[in-house]
């Protein structure tokens, strides 16, 4: 693989750049693999390259029935921070954090991990209880975060809306620093090519229609583009987890749900962080490009159309000019819906399975992108090592009949 | 001077001078005019640069595909972005800025872009910016500057926006040809009809042609249809509205722009209007949009597409240019050409990538005078800023290139035409497939999805005769649908035109490869070229949506209007595939953009959301209360008296309530009744405790648990009868505990003989507090209040100055205290009653505040606060209200492993060691900081306060094992990083023994 | 933006109800029998299908009644919609 640079941009200008290669081989299924990751959303692709990184296992292959990054990669706010209240999230996101923190430099591809800080805003005194509950936790967790007041985010914020008439006033904020925004399609794709280098097949338009077992171990899996045998199985598939445990005959207590979101035309610099609010239900953040980026809150049914209803985009758009008064003017150019696995306790399952040698890594819920390198790095260590790594441990399916849930819905009625 | 505007002609009142600025220069002209039109009037050529070269731009389009004439409108407060010029009505004193072009449009330093595109190839900067790691700030702050188009306001919007719910037959999008027909077959039929265009006049295409229709002119035959219309009451005609989404069951929204054709701003007008509809039948008659060609440097300012130069011409009576050369590979261009040459120009060229073949445009073209030249193409263009010259090659249709040897040719204008693209986006959003059609080279609507049909230019339908045939067909189809009775129409007579095919010309490909060619624009919004395309190939992102992401085509806020069918066919070229297999893209709401103020309407403000006041609170506001927010509810704080602070006066209001009388209005309390014969069977089901236990007049402390076996809600509930309780909740779970009894009842035990009835709003609840209560209360009603005949946890009906009351002897302060429930019509007088009543031993109103330190002092919980969604009932210390005996809802949750651990987080009390520091809510619990790694934690603090009566801090916390470890130390950590010594202590600070709230 | 026939008042507009999941999950007769995986897949497993589906639906902002609904997750097409039935649906203490 010919390394990105600057200087890599100049040589190849030089001759009309057509001398680029293909960033990642668009392989074609061998009949036999050490390890399948079905799934090429960043999360899939991220296990593969960390599987091929960190555990030296090159014969293994991504399986993904469009094309990669197309699913929820592509359709999301690209935020990402680590400050959750409870132990096992905030490590697990930690983990995650500090490995986006390097990973341009790591895969090679420029990821544009943005640390422009993210602000959760309290609206009511219960908000800014659970907000200083959650932040004096985050620091004794060694993960780095503040309370904010009004005034301070005002004076970041300078077009915010702090006003004490406002119907819901903003009283005050947990701010991460080294929280922030990325490149949604660069994570999928930068992920590709250094696993592609490292060995791993990227098999794109090829949809699994079975998961084989003997007995309660793993065999193969059935797909469009025939059968392909494999001892480990990894599931990646945000939205769609319940039918592919399907075919392995696992239940899971997963709903999938619209998840919508809109950009606005591209503007001049206007917000130079990201605003995030559970009590009026609306995040934004600024792309590069200029567009705002804004997320809504979920439909309240299930739903694989990758689209919602308008009504939540109307109250979601309510929201943000309640925060941002002078965006009124400011115009929606598109609006899109992805689908989200929605688990009892909003935590992500990353686990073994029932069957042997099925491993699956769901229910991210609204989060999932920004876990993409930690969601990665520790289900690699799951598949290749047969247990999970202490990281992702207690998010395991065997929680649901123990009852040792992980309660997040204390800091994040909708955790973004 | 207007140098380019004809002396007669268009529909513009040329009456009506107005001034209009762009970029600060000012300009005149007409009522009628667009922005776009007025500008191509004046002669400006340059009317932006390009988003990432920098590159001069000019006019291409009259519509909502123009991907260049994007302007910043309007200043200070009122100011918008983005605004498509030939989408803008010109008012008098309209200000124009463009969005890009430093220090002037006519000299962009950034123009050296250009220059060194080839380091700037399509995702270029996923390769770069990434060394060393700490500079990405940097690069980031830099390239967020270049980026970007337009500004947003600093200001509020002053203005308003409107939302309206419409239901109707037929929406029909567009008000062209096909559009108006079907509007007119289906008005007449008595349907409920909705026509809406987003042009201010109805008559889409033919308000720019000549066409005979039914023996009037075009002008002629839209004025009596849209007045045919008008006359209909079941017609609702909607100019200047756009129809920007489709979404399911025939929901539909439209943007309606009420003033925006005045002004910036008018003060006392609905801006813009979100029409929400819901249609039984929507026909979609949007039209088409003209295909630019793909040459090089064919992004010159000058180059226009042959519609918009009819548009300029016959809608606005401009000429855009006097020697024109038109680019075609198609019949429909030829009428542009003919437009101008009639309009005056000079000298008009039709170069024509086809062979020549009898048709009767190209009979019509030489007859007015317009040269024609076959089998060529335009290889290159001359002129930077504008352009000068074009280059003519002959084209080789056998191996699809040009020759190498080029005439040249002097123009001022370029018209070009690459054939017409239907505008699919509506029924792509309604869920219907496109489909790719191979003799008209253009998608075309598959079958609808939902209760829809597409009709005219945008179904692929180009002839007029057909389209009209096709709107009377689908609106007679539709009506007779619904049941009404389609009225015969007859067909208008229009001209039969022979054409002849076009030819599929993506491309105009010459020997050498398109990278060593001057750049092939095909998107032009984004900058996408030709190269950028095959580059993506190239490395590998084949698929349509990985070319798209990549190169960024179709990503303009024109959404790819112009460029995507060309993008795809050439990516069709490289992969060497047809275009059928390459895909289809989807389109998403919204069609063109719309403000966020119209999709938000008028729930803003303080309309946000519903707020919600008690019957009593004109008092709290009177005393100056300030408020506390929960849920939808305002809630009185404390009551400062004579500027004090809040400590002072919840102190003050403290003690009154120990020492005296205090009153709370406590009406946001959920209320609910049940009664009906199983009412006891059902509540078993509900509360933990043993309700069918509790005899009648009995109230009860009661917890519900989800099926999780973690605490839902709680308040006190009675038993008002045998079969007839009274419940309370939390202000907070009011509603959703209802929903969530309902839902019990209806979907589990609908057998069960139930009903419940809401009566938050109802009744007012105002409770009395205090060891002075019982005497005052008593003054006023005749019941006997002693202990012996109202003892603790009672209730009983009474009677003040003839108002029916309920009392009940609860407490949640721990002293003698009384609720009184009252008609919310009365709670007011009966406040006020009180509070005469109460004078004589200073009856003290309190807020949330006060009620939070009383009942902290003795440790009663507030859920949601002193447990979140993981505390169960033995967590809280509430064990004692479980039934051994029956089940409940979420018993069998408190028997899992991780409810049985030993070291479950448990509700305790902290005191600070130095009794003096009032210890943060929220802060967490440590034994001390770890020197690396994370610092274990033993639990939260959920409530802390000062105690006025005690005199020193007290608070709730929620600790491992916490019960068993009463008397040791932790510190209090918070997010200052302050850390206080606590000592862990039982969960009750005040009159540990309960006499007081059972005083006798 | 859905549109949902109330079996009590007729077609209304999503934004009239309110969601209740996936319909007909019976609690069990005897929690206390249960062991705590059979217990866990009453409360946390759903069968979240990818097609027709069952789900329950309340009329929330109407007749409060909550009632069946028969809907393709994919394509959001409502096949049906239907009263409770009370037999079909509960059988606990029917006596």
């Amino acid at each position: 693989m010919k390394k990105y640079s600057a200087f890599s941009l100049f040589k190849n200008a030089l001759t009309n750049n057509k001398n680029w290669q293909a960033s990642w081989r668009d392989a074609s299924p061998k009949s036999k693999y050490d390890a399948i990751i079905v799934g090429g959303g960043g999360h899939g692709l991220a296990t593969a390259y960390y599987l091929a990184k960190n555990h030296g296992m090159k014969n293994i292959a991504v399986v993904e029935k469009g094309w990669i990054g197309g699913g929820n990669t592509a359709r999301n706010t690209t935020i990402v921070r680590s400050n959750y209240l409870c132990k096992e999230s905030s490590l697990l996101y930690e983990k995650s954090l500090k490995l986006w923190e390097g990973l341009s430099q790591d895969i090679n591809f420029n990821v544009m991990f943005s640390q422009r800080g993210v602000y959760n805003l309290g609206h009511t005194l219960q908000d800014m209880r659970d907000i200083e509950r959650r932040v004096s936790a985050n620091q004794l967790n060694g993960i780095d975060a503040e309370v904010v007041n009004a005034q301070q985010i005002k004076e970041a914020i300078p077009l915010i809306n702090t006003s004490a008439t406002a119907r819901y006033p903003i009283l005050g904020a947990s701010l991460q620093r080294r929280a922030g925004v990325a490149r949604h399609d660069a994570i999928a794709w930068g992920y590709a090519r250094a696993a592609s280098e490292l060995g791993v097949d990227i098999i794109q338009q090829c949809e699994v229609t079975g998961i084989r077992k003997n007995g309660s171990q793993v065999t193969g899996i059935e797909t469009t583009r025939g059968y392909i045998e494999s001892k480990k199985v990894g599931v990646v598939v945000a939205g769609h987890a319940s039918v592919l445990a399907d075919m392995a005959g696992i239940r899971l207590p997963l709903e999938s749900h619209p998840l919508q979101a809109y950009v606005s035309e591209p503007l001049k610099p206007v917000l130079d962080t990201v605003i995030m609010s559970n009590a009026v239900h609306g995040y934004v953040s600024q792309s590069d490009k200029g567009e705002l980026v804004i997320g809504a809150g979920i439909d309240s049914y299930i739903g694989y159309g990758q689209r919602g209803s308008f009504h939540t985009i109307e109250h979601c758009m309510q929201a943000i000019i309640a925060l941002f008064p002078n965006f009124s003017r400011v115009r929606m150019l598109r609006q899109w819906g992805g689908i989200v696995d929605v688990s009892p306790d909003a935590c992500p399952i990353l686990s073994k399975t029932p069957v042997e040698g099925l491993y699956l890594n769901c229910g991210w819920g609204t989060g999932g992108f920004k876990a993409t390198p930690g969601s990665g790095w520790t289900f690699a260590h799951t598949i290749a090592n047969n247990q999970p790594h202490e990281l992702n441990a207690p998010f395991s399916l065997d929680r649901f009949s123990t009852g040792a849930l992980i309660d997040e819905h204390g800091a994040a009625a909708v955790a973004h | 001077m207007q140098t380019n505007r004809l002396n007669q002609g268009g529909f513009i009142d040329r009456h009506k001078t107005l001034r209009f600025t762009f970029n600060g220069q000012s300009y005149f002209g007409y009522q009628g005019d667009t922005l776009a039109s007025a500008l191509v009037a004046n002669d400006i050529k340059i009317v932006g640069r390009s988003f990432k070269y920098h590159r001069p731009r000019g006019i291409i389009g009259s519509g909502a595909e123009e991907p260049n004439a994007i302007f910043q409108i309007g200043s200070g407060a009122t100011t918008e972005a983005g605004m498509r010029a030939t989408q803008i009505e010109l008012y008098d004193g309209l200000v124009a800025k463009s969005e890009k072009g430093w220090p002037s449009l006519s000299f962009d330093i950034a123009i050296i872009n250009d220059w060194f595109s080839k380091l700037f190839g399509a995702g270029f900067y996923y390769k770069t910016f990434m060394y060393p790691a700490k500079f990405w700030k940097i690069y980031e702050y830099f390239l967020r500057r270049m980026a970007g188009l337009g500004r947003a306001p600093k200001q509020p919007d002053p203005d308003h926006y409107s939302h309206q719910n419409i239901h109707c037959d037929i929406l029909i999008v567009g008000a062209g040809p096909a559009g108006l027909i079907a509007g007119v077959s289906a008005g007449k039929s008595g349907a409920k009809v909705i026509i809406a265009d987003d042009q201010a006049m109805f008559g889409g295409s033919l308000l720019a042609s000549k066409e005979i229709i039914g023996g009037q002119s075009s002008e002629e035959w839209i004025a009596s249809q849209v007045e045919i219309l008008k006359t209909l009451p079941n017609v609702t005609c909607l100019p200047r509205s756009t129809v920007f989404g489709y979404y399911d069951y025939n929901f539909l929204t439209i943007n309606e722009r009420c003033t925006n054709h005045l002004s910036e701003f008018t003060a006392g007008k609905i801006r813009q209007k979100l029409w929400r509809v819901r249609a039984k039948r929507v026909v979609l008659a949007q039209g088409a949009f003209e295909r630019p060609l793909v040459f090089p440097n064919n992004d010159r300012p000058g180059i226009m597409l042959a519609s918009a130069v009819s548009n300029y011409i016959h809608r606005y009576g401009v000429i855009p240019g006097k020697n024109a050369v038109l680019f075609t590979n198609n019949d429909s261009a030829y009428q542009a050409a003919i437009d101008i040459k009639t309009a005056g120009a000079q000298s008009v060229l039709i170069v024509d990538s086809r062979s020549e073949q009898p048709s009767d445009m190209v009979d019509a073209a030489k007859k007015c005078g317009v040269e024609l030249q076959f089998d060529a193409v335009i290889r290159n263009v001359i002129g930077n800023k504008s352009i000068k010259a074009v280059q003519i090659s002959a084209y080789d249709a056998s191996d699809n290139t040009c020759k190498d040897k080029a005439e040249k040719r002097d123009c001022d204008l370029l018209i070009y035409s690459g054939g017409w693209s239907p505008a699919v986006h509506l029924h792509s959003q309604s869920g219907g497939k496109n489909k790719w059609d191979n003799e008209r080279h253009c998608f075309v609507p598959g079958k609808p999805s939902q209760a829809s049909s597409s009709i005219g230019s945008c179904n692929g339908t180009w002839i007029l005769e057909d389209c009209l045939k096709e709107g009377i067909t689908c609106a007679q189809e539709m009506v007779t649908n619904l049941g009404f009775k389609a009225v015969d129409m007859k067909l208008p007579s229009s001209k039969k035109t022979k054409i002849n095919p076009m030819m599929p010309l993506w491309q105009v490909i010459a020997k050498d490869s398109s990278e060593n060619l001057p750049k092939q624009f095909v998107d032009y919004q984004n900058d996408t070229t030709v190269s950028d395309i095959y580059l993506a190939v190239r490395e590998g992102y084949t698929g349509i949506e990985h070319v798209k992401r990549y190169t960024a085509l179709g990503f303009g806020t024109d959404q790819g209007k112009l460029g995507n069918i060309n993008g795809m066919a050439i990516l069709g070229q490289a992969l060497k595939k047809p275009i059928e297999q390459i895909g289809t893209t989807t389109f998403r709401p919204a069609y063109t953009p719309v403000t966020f103020g119209v999709v938000a309407g008028e729930d803003i403000d303080e309309m946000f959301e519903p707020t919600r006041k008690t019957a009593i609170h004109d008092f709290h506001a009177d005393r100056k209360a300030p408020f506390e927010i929960v849920g939808q509810w305002l809630r009185p704080w404390y009551f400062p008296e004579d500027n004090e602070d809040m400590l002072s006066a919840v102190s003050r209001e403290c003690i009154a309530a120990r020492s005296s009388l205090g009153i709370m209005d406590a009406s946001t309390l959920g209320k609910i009744d049940v009664c009906g014969k199983d009412a006891v069977s059902f509540l078993e089901k509900i509360y933990t405790h043993d309700v069918a236990k509790m005899a009648i007049g009995q109230c009860a402390y009661g917890i519900m648990l989800g099926e999780d076996g973690m605490i839902k809600d709680d308040g006190v509930m009675a038993r008002l009868g045998e079969n007839h309780f009274y419940l309370t909740t939390t202000t907070g779970g009011a509603a959703n505990v209802m929903s969530w009894l309902e839902q019990w009842l209806q979907t589990e035990w609908p057998h069960l003989d139930v009903y419940m009835t809401s009566l938050t709003d109802h009744l007012s609840t105002i409770a009395l507090v205090g060891p002075n209560s019982r005497r005052v209360l008593q003054t006023l009603v005749n019941t006997d209040l002693s202990a012996e005949f109202f003892p603790f946890m009672r209730t009983c009906k009474s009677e003040i100055a003839g108002i029916a009351i309920d009392l009940y002897r609860v407490s949640f302060s721990g002293e003698l205290a009384f609720e009184v429930n009252v008609n919310s019509n009365f709670a007011l007088h009966l406040w006020n009653l009180l509070m005469k009543a109460g004078k004589d031993f200073g009856i003290t109103p309190y807020g949330t505040e006060t009620m939070h330190v009383l009942r902290a002092e003795k440790g009663f919980i507030i859920v949601g606060q002193d447990t979140d969604g993981s505390v169960n009932p033995l967590d809280a210390g509430l064990g004692w209200l479980i039934s051994k005996e029956k089940d409940f809802l979420g018993k069998r949750s408190l028997e899992r492993a991780d409810s049985l651990r030993k070291d479950r987080k448990q509700l305790v009390g902290l005191l600070s060691v130095d009794n003096k520091s009032v210890i943060p809510e929220g802060a967490q619990l440590i034994e001390k900081k770890a020197t690396s790694g994370p610092t274990p934690m033993y639990g939260h603090v959920s409530s802390s306060y000062y105690s006025p009566i005690l005199g020193h801090p007290i608070a709730l916390a929620l600790v491992q094992s916490g019960r068993n470890r009463y008397g040791e130390k932790l510190l209090a950590v918070s997010s200052d990083a302050k850390a206080i010594e606590v000592s862990i202590t039982k969960p009750i600070f005040y009159d540990l023994k309960g006499e007081q709230q059972r005083v006798e | 933006m859905l549109l949902i026939k109330c079996p009590w008042c007729g077609e209304r507009d999503e934004t009239e109800f309110s969601y209740g999941g996936e319909a007909a999950i019976k609690r069990p007769l005897k929690p206390k029998d249960l062991n705590d995986k059979d217990w866990a897949d009453y409360l946390f497993m759903r069968k979240n299908t990818r097609g027709l589906f069952l789900e329950q639906w309340n009329h929330s902002v109407g007749c409060r009644q909550w009632f069946l609904v028969e809907r393709n997750t994919v394509t959001y097409e409502i096949i049906s919609t239907k009263r409770m039935n009370s037999d079909a649906l509960n059988s606990e203490d029917s006596q």
